[in-house]
């Protein structure tokens, strides 16, 4: 077995399996921010944040998802790494086959840009909300129960700060275009893939890649043009 | 109709005397080059122009000049085996090059493939890695009795396909991350899918990806590229059941 996890194709199931894990979190991470869009007076928002901040279920899974996010990285710099020694010298005239933006080519720069919003991410929000507090978040919507008042903090940053959104745009392109390559690799890599099924799944990343993209940047936008 | 001659264009190539000296680009003017001319006659010709000039030609790997024995290599303008498809070094045409053309003609980059002089490198780490599990060591039969075990049609087509690969190393040179992972799956797809191999094909799997890893072969990030290179049109979708195999068998363990 210990061989296994430092073979090549042992760190790769690692990146897959972690990878679709993040997707499936992602998955509802966008079904929740939605409801920013479709309410405008933030209580169905709310009612979503209080949920995901209460239910045992979904504090089991946060350590879990933290743990998710620090393999698929920690296991990106390593593969990253050893892939770059296989070739001590490049190319003068590089690589004329597969375009320069290709995302397959740029997992790593896309995933590092990924880790940059994320950390800005975690700053505007799950600090706020898990540590610091603010305000805006004690502003309650008159829902009966007690609860953050996650809307208003949303709203605000991305009503008050178009840098933000522009920022957060950015985000779910990058998303998207991880995506669009990080899931039907993920199935490649743990064999889950043949002739017919590869083109299957490749068209199903590119939805899911427009998916993300166009969702997550449908909030900033939202707001930018809303209020 | 005649073939068109280019007049002038010019190669710029890789010279290295040795595996361990330091090689530079040198750029030299060919004149008179019919595109009718396979890739490999002009360097020929460039060739017999250096000799006669008491200058050192360039060494080039090649042999049967029929697309066949995986023999010739280059990385030309970006592209292993130059910018054609489908297709090796020996069987690019000078038709894919316009006049006055600066053409770069690199070795393979690849660790696990060290130059030997000039453009032509070692691709002994392939042999190793086949030496290592592809092949059947288990008594098959003879001929006749070879055709009594029945194949489907289509395992029969899918294994011709993967043991279409004649080990050139495009694939590898190719890669961002000089993976050898086609190649792997080629070999280890033509004894998967047909009864014979499938005795040994936990082993095979195990055994061929533990000497790539050795080797110093980079790991395999699904770009595609390789599937792109491959004179052969070798699919990735063999990597997806060499990853199975391997999966399976290191499950089984």
């Amino acid at each position: 077995m210990s061989n296994f996890l430092s073979a090549s194709i042992g760190r790769k199931v690692f990146m897959s399996l972690t990878g679709l894990f993040l997707i499936s979190f992602l998955s509802l991470h966008l079904t929740l921010n939605l409801l920013l869009i479709f309410d405008d007076s933030g209580n169905l928002f709310n009612q979503a944040a209080h949920f995901m901040a209460t239910n045992p279920m979904i504090k089991i899974m946060e350590p879990i998802l933290a743990l998710g996010f620090v393999i698929h990285i920690i296991w990106a710099g390593w593969i990253t790494l050893d892939n770059m020694k296989a070739r001590p010298k490049g190319y003068a005239s590089g690589d004329q086959l597969l375009k320069w933006w290709a995302p397959s080519k740029n997992m790593f720069i896309l995933g590092g840009m990924i880790l940059v919003f994320l950390i800005l991410h975690i700053f505007n929000f799950w600090v706020k909300l898990k540590i610091t507090g603010d305000p805006l978040l004690d502003k309650a919507t008159g829902t009966g129960i007690e609860m953050h008042n996650t809307y208003a903090l949303v709203s605000n940053l991305f009503i008050k700060f178009p840098l933000y959104d522009v920022i957060y745009v950015i985000g779910g392109i990058l998303v998207g275009l991880h995506l669009s390559h990080g899931f039907w690799s993920a199935f490649q890599t743990i064999g889950l893939s043949n002739i017919n099924w590869m083109k299957r799944l490749k068209f199903i990343a590119n939805l899911i890649g427009v998916i993300f993209a166009v969702g997550f940047s449908a909030i900033p936008i939202y707001f930018l043009l809303k209020f | 109709m005649a073939d068109k001659i280019l007049n002038k264009i010019y190669v710029k190539v890789w010279r290295q005397n040795n595996p361990t000296a330091k090689g530079r680009f040198e750029t030299y003017t060919v004149e008179n080059i019919s595109q009718g001319n396979s890739f490999l006659e002009m360097i020929d010709i460039l060739n017999d122009k250096l000799i006669l000039e008491g200058k050192d030609p360039i060494a080039f790997d090649h042999d049967c000049r029929e697309g066949i024995c995986g023999m010739c290599s280059l990385y030309i303008n970006g592209h292993a085996h130059g910018p054609d498809t489908q297709v090796t070094t020996c069987q690019l045409h000078m038709r894919k090059f316009s006049e006055g053309q600066t053409i770069t003609v690199e070795p393979w980059r690849v660790g696990a493939f060290p130059v030997i002089k000039d453009v032509m490198v070692d691709r002994t780490a392939f042999e190793k890695i086949q030496q290592a599990g592809g092949f059947v060591s288990v008594n098959t039969g003879g001929v006749p009795d070879g055709n009594t075990i029945p194949v489907s049609q289509e395992d029969a087509e899918e294994a011709m396909d993967a043991a279409a690969c004649i080990g050139c190393g495009a694939c590898a040179a190719t890669c961002k991350n000089s993976s050898a992972m086609l190649f792997l799956a080629a070999k280890v797809s033509q004894f998967a899918k047909l009864p014979q191999g499938k005795v040994e094909a936990k082993r095979r799997a195990k055994a061929m990806y533990a000497k790539m890893d050795e080797l110093g072969f980079g790991g395999c990030t699904n770009t595609g590229a390789c599937e792109l290179a491959c004179p052969k049109s070798i699919s990735i979708a063999h990597i997806a059941r060499l990853n199975r195999e391997y999966l399976k068998a290191k499950i089984a363990d």
